[in-house]
């Protein structure tokens, strides 16, 4: 009746996860309570849980990514105190089994369910402002997407109390993750969580590809977009080029643990290389899919604050393009040191090493932008210039290690692990920051408390330093990555470094929170009624804050790059510029399919990871049911009356003046 | 430049052949299509062509059976309308071959490289 799900599944006899998920399940119960009492549930229902609004959805994704960085920020906590402890013959508190899932959840939830989530949030939310257009290419699908990320992250927190989760690091590797090394249900809990998810980002690939390079503002040429669009759109092609590689990897894994096949295995001609070359075949254009967008965030706040346009902004296109492409001829570099001969090496070290030439180009883009600005030092600007020193140092210490002989060296070290972690903090995280503080006014109608921003921009980068520096020197003194305990006295005092720049970095996440709620308790005072409070460039300030459903009742007429500074100098504000006679819009009707598959996906993931096979059909039969009932509606636009935009237009010009 | 008013990009592939002429289109797709595959099924175990060169002609027959399928049903051309479906296709089989041509290098060279993985076991026991 439930496959092999039993209450042995539930870890009664390890009081850690256990009181971390009552704790969490409390919270969620809490929340649910207030929002039946408070009668909240209709809004949340009809406004965002349904809503197939992109900014809506925008602002889905970034509580995602926050409440995944939280809960992979408690891994990494533990981690590193784990790490402060076990020297020298201690077991620290950790048993190794607990910690190996840890790491493994840790890599999973930052990669998959933080930064992906964060970056293609605030890809939905500015990047059809930017192109100057009413919503995304396919609304209903977008929201379909979010909800599978979000379905995939549920299934992941679900191994949190029910069963275990990987204890195969962050990709599991075969023959680890095979049925015969790892016969428990944590690998499936992430092979599903993944594939569920990975359907959600492939489509998002597909609908931005689309948006951007289909619907565009009148006059907004390619050479037109800003920036951010433009890494969008080479982050979205690599989505939709890797991630089906991803998808058919992970499937090959499941073909072998679920129906006995050999793709992997040690056994009957399987080879477990294959699978860590097509995982890197899609991992490393990930790494550029999270940074691109990243990169794209930089440009537009170096260029805000100082007051100037890009410096070289054919050039920084022509870095993100050749990126988007150097991308492909790079993941061996991953496995240097697992049996590839001398030319297949030197020819993926010279491709890693050349694909940092347009990256610097970019720096030095970011560098001339800067020179000779006005610079205004607002918190994303300090994320900005907080991100170019990180991320110069991340960048040369992969240079360093795309030398293979180097790499025989640092392969596996804790070398590693702080490099990794010195472009995805120093570069995505940073640019996650900079663009949630940036967008935020124009999301919600106010801006963010600076000092609190700023006191958190300087708790992440002092305890950024304070956390990985020391792992660069572990790593040159000989210590792997993956270690539950180590017998080297010597090293304790560095990882107790580690951990102290940990704490650094909690307090910067704790005032990033309270940022939070000291802005929305005094939004009155911090309200943004130009729509434009930072003086911007790019056409989603030209719009109202928090902009109406519409977006722009009007749509802009693009004249040339950085099209609303444009607008500005001509005295063409958009306030004068639009006339009164205001015409209906045709806007996407809201629809529950997307929150409906997600469960059906959901209930079917879990379904499969215990084996519980009638339910794992009846999952997949709601799946094909929504979609056959979604596709029989016949109403897919509502339409917005021209006086209720007359109103609003109204009501914008009265408080921007 | 796409925009709302010029609709030359706004179109799915395919969306510009409609009525009699794009009924023609696809009845010429659908010949070629047919002839390809019987020609494949002929080559297989053909006695007239040089064994050895039987795969590189069945490839070479799959090859064209897939221009078939570009050109006349998913109406990919090289006209300017068709710019972005163009340099998608062009994308992908960069990143596919990529991807097929690294994998059977990189996984030759560790096979060359690499004891058997029964013989590595035993040695370190």
């Amino acid at each position: 009746m439930f496959g092999i799900l039993t209450w042995d599944a539930i870890p009664f006899d390890q009081p850690i996860p256990l009181v971390a998920a009552a704790l969490v399940m409390v919270v969620m119960a809490g929340i649910a309570v207030t929002v039946i009492l408070r009668g909240w549930w209709p809004y949340l229902w009809r406004e965002w849980i349904t809503s197939v609004d992109h900014k809506r959805i925008g602002v889905m994704y970034g509580v995602l990514a926050f409440v995944m960085l939280i809960r992979g920020f408690i891994d990494a906590l533990m981690m590193r105190s784990q790490l402060a402890l076990a020297a020298d013959g201690a077991p620290g508190y950790l048993p190794p089994e607990h910690y190996n899932q840890i790491f493994s959840a840790h890599g999973t939830i930052m990669i998959f369910f933080v930064a992906m989530p964060f970056m293609i949030g605030l890809m939905n939310f500015a990047v059809p402002l930017q192109l100057g257009i009413r919503d995304v290419a396919f609304p209903t699908l977008n929201s379909v997407s979010f909800w599978l990320s979000a379905a995939g992250a549920l299934l992941l927190n679900v191994s949190l109390v029910v069963g275990e989760f990987a204890k195969t690091g962050w990709l599991a590797y075969p023959p680890l993750s095979e049925l015969s090394f790892s016969p428990g249900v944590g690998v499936d809990y992430y092979l599903w969580s993944l594939q569920i998810a990975g359907v959600g980002s492939l489509l998002t690939g597909i609908n931005f590809t689309t948006t951007i390079l289909k619907l565009r503002a009148p006059g907004m040429g390619y050479a037109r977009m800003p920036i951010f669009c433009w890494t969008a759109l080479a982050s979205n092609l690599l989505i939709v080029a890797a991630f089906p590689i991803l998808t058919a990897t992970y499937a090959m894994l499941l073909l072998d643990r679920y129906l006995g096949f050999h793709f992997f295995t040690n056994e009957a001609g399987g080879n477990a290389m294959m699978y860590v070359n097509l995982i890197w075949a899609w991992g490393h254009p990930e790494v550029y899919i999270l940074i691109l967008p990243a990169f794209g965030i930089f440009s537009e706040v170096i260029a805000t604050f100082s007051g100037k346009p890009l410096f070289g902004y054919r050039s920084m296109i022509a870095a993100t393009l050749s990126i988007c492409m150097l991308s492909f001829v790079v993941w061996l570099h991953h496995f240097f040191t697992m049996g590839a001969g001398a030319d297949v090496n030197a020819f993926f070290g010279i491709m890693t090493m050349i694909i940092a030439v347009p990256t610097g180009v970019k720096v030095f883009n970011w560098i001339f932008t800067l020179f000779g600005g006005r610079v205004r030092f607002t918190s994303p600007m300090l994320w900005a210039l907080g991100f170019i020193c990180t991320f110069v140092i991340g960048g040369m210490t992969g240079v360093l290690m795309a030398i293979p002989p180097a790499d025989f060296v640092l392969h596996n070290s804790l070398f590693l692990v702080a490099h990794f972690h010195n472009v995805i903090i120093g570069g995505v995280l940073f640019g996650a920051f900079a663009g949630y503080t940036y967008w935020f006014p124009k999301a919600f109608g106010f801006t963010l408390d600076e000092r609190l921003g700023k006191a958190s921009f300087w708790c992440w980068l002092v305890g950024f330093y304070l956390a990985f520096m020391p792992l660069y020197l572990l790593g040159l003194m000989g210590a792997t990555r993956r270690l539950q305990h180590y017998d080297v006295p010597g090293w304790q005092p560095l990882m107790i470094a580690a951990f102290a720049g940990a704490l650094v970095i909690l307090a910067g996440i704790g005032f990033t929170g309270a940022q939070l709620v000291v802005s929305i308790r005094t939004r009155e005072r911090r309200r943004d009624r130009t729509g434009d409070p930072w003086h911007g460039r790019t056409l989603e300030w030209s719009t109202a804050s928090p902009p109406p459903a519409w977006n722009y009742a009007v749509l802009p007429n693009v004249t040339q790059a950085d099209a609303y500074w444009g607008m500005k100098r001509a005295g063409l504000t958009a306030n004068n510029a639009a006339q009164d006679d205001w015409q209906a819009i045709a806007l996407p009707r809201r629809t529950s399919v997307g929150v409906v598959l997600a469960f059906f996906a959901t209930v079917m993931g879990f379904a499969l990871v215990w084996h519980i096979w009638w339910l794992a059909v009846a999952g997949v039969i709601g799946l094909a049911a929504t979609g056959v009932a979604h596709a029989w509606r016949t109403e897919h636009e509502e339409e917005i009356a021209a006086d209720v935009i007359a109103e609003s237009e109204r009501a914008r010009r009265r408080a921007a003046t | 430049m796409a925009t709302p008013e010029d609709t030359s990009q706004d179109k799915a592939p395919g969306g510009a052949q409609r009525g009699r002429n794009g009924v023609l289109m696809y009845l010429a797709g659908l010949f070629f299509a047919v002839v390809l595959t019987l020609a494949s099924f002929w080559a297989a175990d053909a006695q007239s062509v040089w064994q050895p060169g039987i795969p590189v002609l069945l490839a070479a027959l799959a090859i064209g059976q897939m221009g078939v399928h570009v050109v006349f049903f998913f109406h990919i051309s090289s006209g300017p309308g068709d710019t972005n479906n163009f340099l998608a296709l062009a994308f992908g089989i960069f990143v596919v071959g990529l991807v097929v041509f690294g994998s059977m290098l990189i996984m030759s060279n560790l096979n060359a490289n690499m004891l058997p993985m029964d013989r590595l076991m035993e040695m370190q026991r």
